[in-house]
């Protein structure tokens, strides 16, 4: 099977340039400026761009244990749809991965049913409960990328610096969802303006804070590979850039909810708007904006979160946390950002690309001979409203419910297949 | 009294959906049914075939009567739904209890909720007009007409009034309600309590004074509104003990010097008598507790009557 994507804008090596793609066995097999090779299939990408397969590091499955939210195969396929060929499965499922038999699973249904190659990152503790170390090393042997206890935060700090410790002598990076429990308690939403006037409990800027210095420190310590998780303050920024020109093996990811809203969104009691880190302010959003552009943030992940409508639409306080985000990523970030000129389309496709690639070294993220073919193609002058019936993902649960987003998904190519196409 | 179309249909979610016009409205409007509950006879037929649910989900008595009273006064048949003996205790959720409920042909909701924005979702899966008697720590703006009726009674043009609010201001919907419409109508708020207590932004969002100290809180002040401190927030560790708040921040003979001589003293109720108010002052010529309580039900009244478009 072979297929040629001609005459569309190709982002290569950080730039655009007007290329003809020929991908052979699901490889990349030439690039160049004019291809004449035939081919089965050949796609005009005439006025369209041309990006390595989005690649996003921190999604949420749900599979094995909460399907009615959604699946490997919902999931993957709403990925497809927002132009996503790579995702990282956070381990809080049911039961938890801190297990080689449950990464097995995840891994041979994505491969059997999915429409983007999954991997899987493992608890750091067992069942997260952030009292015993997991099996890091056995399910490293198994194929997971990371560790972490997304959702969760290791609160003692000694168990940490063994996480650490451990975790490094495997040569597994560590991906920390910051949250100190005590200081976020039973917050709903940031703990600010917005919770004074609605007599919400706030979750402070500082739950954050606290745990990302702690981390870094202990990361400084163990010379370990420390990634922080959705960061969402401006403090939490200025940690991370201190501890980069130290020198340490720290990074940082932002979600594109983070950098589009803040918590003037919940002014409306709007359960979509509420999710952990919470919507913070507009300082803190400008400070997730600057440094996705000075590199300080290091790539953009969604933190995609599906639950299902009537966990949603009951009382804000008693809604989960969390929001779906694999879809509108990209037209969110290229309708809000990009369009205005706030932030250049290189710089967030990069974000979206080989930066993610490389932090947990995935073999994804660069179109080049030899390389898989996961390819995404957008049509940056067509848009996308995104209603319950256009969504893919099982549940609905987003700030962009409804809202009509320019730079669509025409195409999506897993190794050569497509895994995603817009009716035209 | 009429009701103008303005106010037909209309939610009461907050005061901040008013404007100092309509809220002096409606202040008008509860002094003619002030008249009505001095009668021997206590009722108009205005809102005859209407029917009013109150749909109390956190435990309320006081408000709950004072609704329901309101309604009766009115003539409107009154349904009365009560979490503790409800589906919502056997998992039913707050939308299939709307459903439910406006199966059954109701004209008006007044809900009283744990959760903040829920007169909202009553609203919304009703389509019915809703009157929030108070969501969670948000708002609770049938308290804060009755305070500021029960104030405008007393002392006329509210313009350049200082009232200063004392206790647990973190934990009270009956501040951010009051505050909002005591701001509309040009009075000057203080608001005292420890730290602990004290939500951030507050000058920000709402345009008054923040005082930790009670006696410079009080200075100046034309009435003085005590909180009611709830144990609860001891154990949340917010203060060490009652007695300890209690010398802080007390209302007694000896801090209410500080306020201006015959400064009007309130509270919402239920009062903690011994610890954010002593009997001496609670029950003194300058208090207005009592009263408060009876301007509720004209308050509610009016609401009632200009929201359901009574005639009278």
């Amino acid at each position: 099977m072979t297929t040629l994507i001609t005459n569309g804008t190709v982002y290569l090596d950080g730039t655009f340039k007007p290329r003809d793609i020929l991908i052979k066995g699901g490889l990349i097999k030439k690039v160049a400026k004019h291809l004449e090779d035939k081919a089965d299939q050949v796609i005009d990408a005439a006025g369209m761009h041309v990006f390595p397969g989005f690649t996003d590091i921190h999604v949420h499955l749900r599979d094995p244990g909460q399907t009615y939210k959604e699946d490997i195969v919902s999931g993957t396929k709403a990925a497809a749809h927002g132009g996503f060929t790579s995702l990282c499965a956070m381990p809080n499922t049911d039961p938890v991965v801190d297990n080689i038999a449950t990464v097995d699973y995840i891994q041979r249904r994505a491969k059997d049913l999915g429409y983007a190659r999954v991997y899987v990152i493992g608890a750091m503790t067992k069942q997260s409960a952030g009292l015993e170390i997991s099996e890091m090393a056995t399910m490293k042997s198994g194929g997971i990328v990371a560790v972490s206890d997304d959702g969760r935060c290791v609160q003692n700090s000694k168990l940490m610096l063994n996480c650490m410790r451990y975790a490094t002598n495997f040569g597994l990076p560590l991906i920390v969802h910051a949250e100190e429990e005590s200081l976020s308690g039973k917050g709903q939403i940031h703990g600010g303006k917005v919770s004074s006037q609605l007599g919400f409990t706030g979750i402070p800027a500082l739950a954050e804070e606290v745990i990302v210095s702690r981390d870094i420190m202990l990361a400084e310590n163990t010379k370990s590979r420390l990634h922080i998780a959705h960061i969402s303050t401006a403090r939490s920024i200025e940690l991370v850039r201190s501890a980069k020109d130290r020198g340490l093996q720290v990074t940082c990811e932002v979600t594109p909810h983070h950098l589009l809203l803040t918590e003037e969104a919940c002014l409306n009691f709007d359960t979509n708007t509420k999710m952990k880190p919470p919507l913070r302010t507009e300082k803190d959003r400008l400070a997730c904006v600057a440094a996705l552009k000075d590199g300080t943030i290091d790539c953009i992940a969604t933190d995609h979160a599906p639950h299902a409508d009537f966990e949603k639409v009951r009382e804000f306080d008693h809604a989960p946390f969390g929001i779906i985000g694999l879809e509108t990523a990209f037209p969110a970030l290229y309708h809000n950002l990009v369009k205005p000129g706030i932030v250049t389309l290189e710089r967030v496709i990069q974000a979206l690309t080989s930066a993610p690639a490389k932090l947990l070294g995935l073999p994804s993220g660069v179109l080049k001979t030899g390389m898989p073919a996961d390819v995404t193609i957008i049509d940056l002058n067509q848009s996308t409203t995104f209603d319950a019936d256009s969504i893919l993902s099982k549940s609905k649960n987003t700030p962009w419910l409804n809202q009509t987003l320019s730079g669509k998904v025409i195409w999506t190519l897993l190794e050569g297949k497509v895994t995603w196409q817009a009716e035209q | 009294m009429t009701s103008t179309p303005q106010f037909l249909g209309r939610n009461v979610y907050d005061l901040d959906d008013y404007s100092a016009e309509e809220i002096m409205y409606i202040l008008d409007a509860a002094k003619g049914m002030k008249e009505i509950n001095l009668r021997e006879y206590k009722k108009i037929p205005t809102l005859r075939g209407k029917t009013v649910c109150t749909l109390f989900v956190e435990n309320s008595t006081r408000t709950r009567m004072s609704f329901e009273l309101a309604a009766n006064r009115l003539s409107a048949d009154v349904v009365s739904f009560q979490a503790s003996i409800s589906a919502l205790q056997k998992g039913e959720s707050l939308q299939d209890t709307v459903y439910t409920l406006d199966a059954m042909g109701i004209d008006l909701y007044c809900i009283r909720h744990s959760s903040p924005g829920s007169p909202q979702m009553v609203h919304k899966y009703s389509g019915k007009p809703v009157i929030n008697g108070g969501d969670g720590r948000h708002a609770h703006p049938t308290q804060a007409l009755l305070d500021i009726f029960s104030i405008w009674e007393k002392l006329g043009d509210l313009n350049g009034l200082k009232i200063t609010i004392v206790g647990d201001i973190l934990n009270s919907r009956v501040v951010r309600s009051n505050l909002i419409g005591m701001k509309k109508l040009g009075m000057e708020v203080t608001v005292c309590g420890p730290r602990t207590l004290m939500p951030g932004n507050m000058e920000e969002i709402y345009g008054c004074r923040v005082e930790y100290n009670l006696r410079e809180a009080l200075s100046d002040a034309d009435i003085v509104m005590g909180l009611r401190m709830q144990m609860e927030r001891m154990t949340d560790g917010l203060f060490p003990s009652l007695e300890e708040y209690s010398k802080h921040y007390v209302l007694s003979k000896d801090t209410i010097k500080y306020a201006k001589k015959d400064a009007l003293i309130m509270h919402p109720g239920p009062m903690n008598r011994g610890v954010e108010i002593l009997p001496e002052i609670a029950d003194s010529n300058q208090s207005i507790i009592v009263e408060q309580v009876a301007n509720g039900v004209a308050v509610r009244m009016a609401l009632m009557f200009l929201i359901l478009g009574g005639k009278a």
